[in-house]
């Protein structure tokens, strides 16, 4: 199915070059989805509803070096809903609504980065010495706790996606990356636990999704890998752009993944299994070239992967993209 | 953010203020032996063995802000936007040390007749090599994106590269969607399915609207070799001359700047040592004595206090305390450095030399 830019939306400041650079807040049917994008050390915000906003990193040291951001995401739990931005100093977590108090979590990293919902009551987030902090979030009140360290990863996490399918049984629900491409999938709970652990090869890993078992990994060399969460075998290998990848998103509902790298390139894929062999099948749904703009935020807008937004380094617009 | 940031940033960009000094030295016909002198007096002080040792230390960009004038602005512009393109445009990240071995290998070639300063860039190099070579992809992309955001919201228009069509009348850099992929990276197209086994057995290809082809070879990381990447070597010569466009209207810039919520806490910090390099400026002056040689990359005066008045305070590119975040004493033993070389500056026959650069640089 082809794509057209349908719409641009302004931002008040342009995006920064970091992986997973934009947030999209997708609310039920209806109303309006609300967008967020780092921009060094702060974050531009598009809600749903009202004008656009910036939102400023917290202080953590002297007025004059405010932290750099290096990631925002909405973290869906079914609570609540919550603001998670991960800086060169640590993580910050708005707990109540717009304008509701703001936590900071663990700070002795370098810095943080990766950003992911899991087990329908934790926030995991990266740090840049290879561990997952795993906070315990209440179902309302801001008496967040760190619950767990994972400490499985040798070099500065990326990335963190949890499982947007149905995880067959031993494979896991969520999926943590790092520089050095190197893949852990474990399975959240009270305690979590290692279920496997894919080497990497030294190439980064940068982005990675995880739907029906099957890991997607974009890669600094331009591919995507699908590897099989319960076995860590290699299941595809797509040669898919020309330069480093920067974003991957995967929609629920229709197995459809969405990359966007460096090359200024945006493609939608559609994954599948087929139901005899079991093999995964990849098909190439559609190609984007975002003239002149270096993709460093991409993210579908509904979970049937109909629509999807796009930034990239230097740009202030979103720009949206809907059915032909 | 990554903290080895800051060598690699002081070195192309020194790089490139030299590629501009060449070109005004040779385009003003000035004698080959003033010429030379400048360039090697120049190039030694930038390779200080002690400022370079503190240089590579591991520490955050950030600085203090003091008012600097318009032909500074403008050297700076040139100079930023170059180094902005050519960080953009690098291939992989790794490639960011490529860029900087091309400014490298030129600044030798500037270096005339004096062994002791072949030397001093030489030790630079070495330890370029032994610094980063050993860095995995991910730091390097960590560097780069620190750089990006360091330059990010700049749209200045450079005539050199609207000519050359790799800027577009916005200000932004033209991305080319053929040409060789980077190193290590396949042209886009196919796909490959494995069986459970992890046995491949299925080929697809897809096309897209990208005419990309395999790279040749990759460049050398070592002390002397090809760097086979073209980005970072000298683009100016006496026929292209140098000179910048302002994008827009001064007030489209000044409510440009003010949307700027957070101001860049990356500062242009070491470029006030360059400054300082070239020259007073407004530099404190040495008592009773000419202050070395005043920088002009505008026609006359008049124009330079122009440009001075209608750029936006906010736009303005400022001077520098060194401001690294966790060790105080470091920064200040830099600052100190700093201050030991700009002392050491003014030498017998500045005043003379002070003069001949004025001219030079007003000639533009």
């Amino acid at each position: 199915m082809p794509y057209r830019r349908q719409r641009s939306l302004a931002l008040r400041c342009s995006s920064s070059a970091l992986y997973n650079n934009l947030a999209v807040l997708c609310p039920p049917r209806g109303a309006a989805a609300a967008f967020g994008a780092v921009h060094g050390s702060s974050l531009s915000l598009l809600p749903g509803e009202g004008p656009a906003r910036q939102l400023q990193a917290r202080g953590g040291g002297s007025a004059l070096s405010t932290p750099l951001l290096t990631q925002a995401a909405w973290c869906e739990l079914p609570s609540r809903v919550l603001l998670v931005l991960t800086s060169q100093r640590g993580v910050q977590v708005r707990l109540g609504g717009p304008g509701g108090p703001w936590g900071a979590l663990g700070a002795h990293s370098v810095f943080a980065r990766g950003i992911a919902a899991a087990g329908g009551r934790f926030i995991c987030v990266g740090t840049s010495f290879g561990a997952v902090l795993v906070f315990d979030i209440p179902p309302k009140g801001t008496n967040v706790t760190l619950s767990e360290v994972l400490e499985q990863h040798r070099d500065p996490i990326t990335d963190i996606a949890a499982e947007q399918g149905q995880a067959p049984d031993g494979a896991g629900d969520l999926v943590t990356a790092d520089d050095c491409g190197t893949l852990c999938l474990w399975s959240s709970g009270e305690e979590f636990t290692l279920l496997g652990k894919i080497p990497g090869s030294g190439c980064t890993c940068s982005s990675v999704a995880l739907w029906n078992g099957i890991v997607a990994a974009g890669y600094g060399n331009g591919q995507i890998r699908l590897w099989e969460a319960g076995s860590g075998r290699i299941r595809a290998q797509l040669s898919a752009h020309a330069r480093w990848i920067y974003a991957l998103d995967l929609a629920p509902l229709t197995g459809k993944l969405l990359s966007g790298a460096e090359d200024s390139f945006v493609h939608v894929w559609k994954l599948s299994r087929d139901p005899d062999t079991d093999d995964i099948e990849v098909q190439h749904c559609h190609a984007e070239c975002v003239t002149d703009t270096q993709v460093c935020g991409a993210r579908f807008c509904d979970p049937a992967g109909d629509t999807f937004a796009v930034t990239g380094y230097d740009l202030s617009e979103i720009l949206c993209y809907g059915p032909a | 953010m990554s903290a080895r940031t800051l060598p690699l940033l002081f070195l192309n960009l020194g790089g490139e203020m030299l590629y501009i000094l060449d070109q005004r030295l040779r385009a003003q016909s000035i004698p080959g032996e003033k010429a030379r002198k400048v360039m090697n007096d120049i190039i030694s002080t930038m390779f200080n063995r002690k400022f370079m040792e503190e240089l590579f230390k591991p520490q955050d960009l950030y600085s203090k802000k003091a008012l600097n004038q318009a032909s500074m602005d403008k050297l700076y512009d040139l100079m930023t936007m170059a180094f902005k393109y050519q960080v953009l445009l690098c291939p992989r990240p790794r490639d960011i040390l490529l860029v900087t071995f091309n400014h490298l290998d030129a600044i030798k070639d500037f270096i005339s007749n004096s062994p002791g300063i072949l030397n001093q860039v030489d030790e630079t190099f070495r330890r370029l090599i032994e610094t980063y070579n050993p860095l995995s992809d991910g730091e390097f992309q960590l560097i780069r994106q620190t750089l990006l955001i360091f330059f990010q919201d700049m749209h200045i228009r450079v005539s050199i590269f609207l000519k050359d069509k790799v800027q577009n009348s916005n200000g932004r850099f033209v991305l080319p969607t053929s040409g060789p992929v980077p190193w290590g990276t396949e042209v886009p197209g196919l796909i490959r399915i494995f069986n459970h086994k992890g046995v491949e057995v299925k080929r697809a290809e897809f096309t897209t609207a990208g005419n990309y082809v395999t790279p040749q070879r990759e460049g050398s990381f070592e002390l002397y070799g090809d760097r086979v990447l073209k980005l970072g070597t000298n683009m100016y010569s006496v026929t292209r001359p140098v000179e910048t466009h302002m994008s827009g209207s001064s007030k489209d810039l000044a409510s440009q700047a003010k949307e700027n919520i957070a101001p860049n806490p990356l500062a242009k910090e070491e470029l006030n040592f360059l400054a300082r390099l070239l020259g007073g400026l407004d530099i404190q002056k040495p008592a009773g004595g000419e202050s070395g040689f005043r920088l002009n990359l505008f026609t006359t005066d008049e124009e330079e206090e122009h440009a001075a008045q209608t750029r936006p305070e906010e736009l303005s590119y400022k001077v520098i305390n060194i401001e690294a975040t966790q060790e105080p004493a470091r920064r200040a033993e830099l600052s100190r450095i700093l201050g030991e070389l700009d002392v050491a500056e003014p030498r017998p026959g500045s005043a003379e030399k002070g003069e001949d650069l004025l001219a030079l640089m007003d000639g533009l």
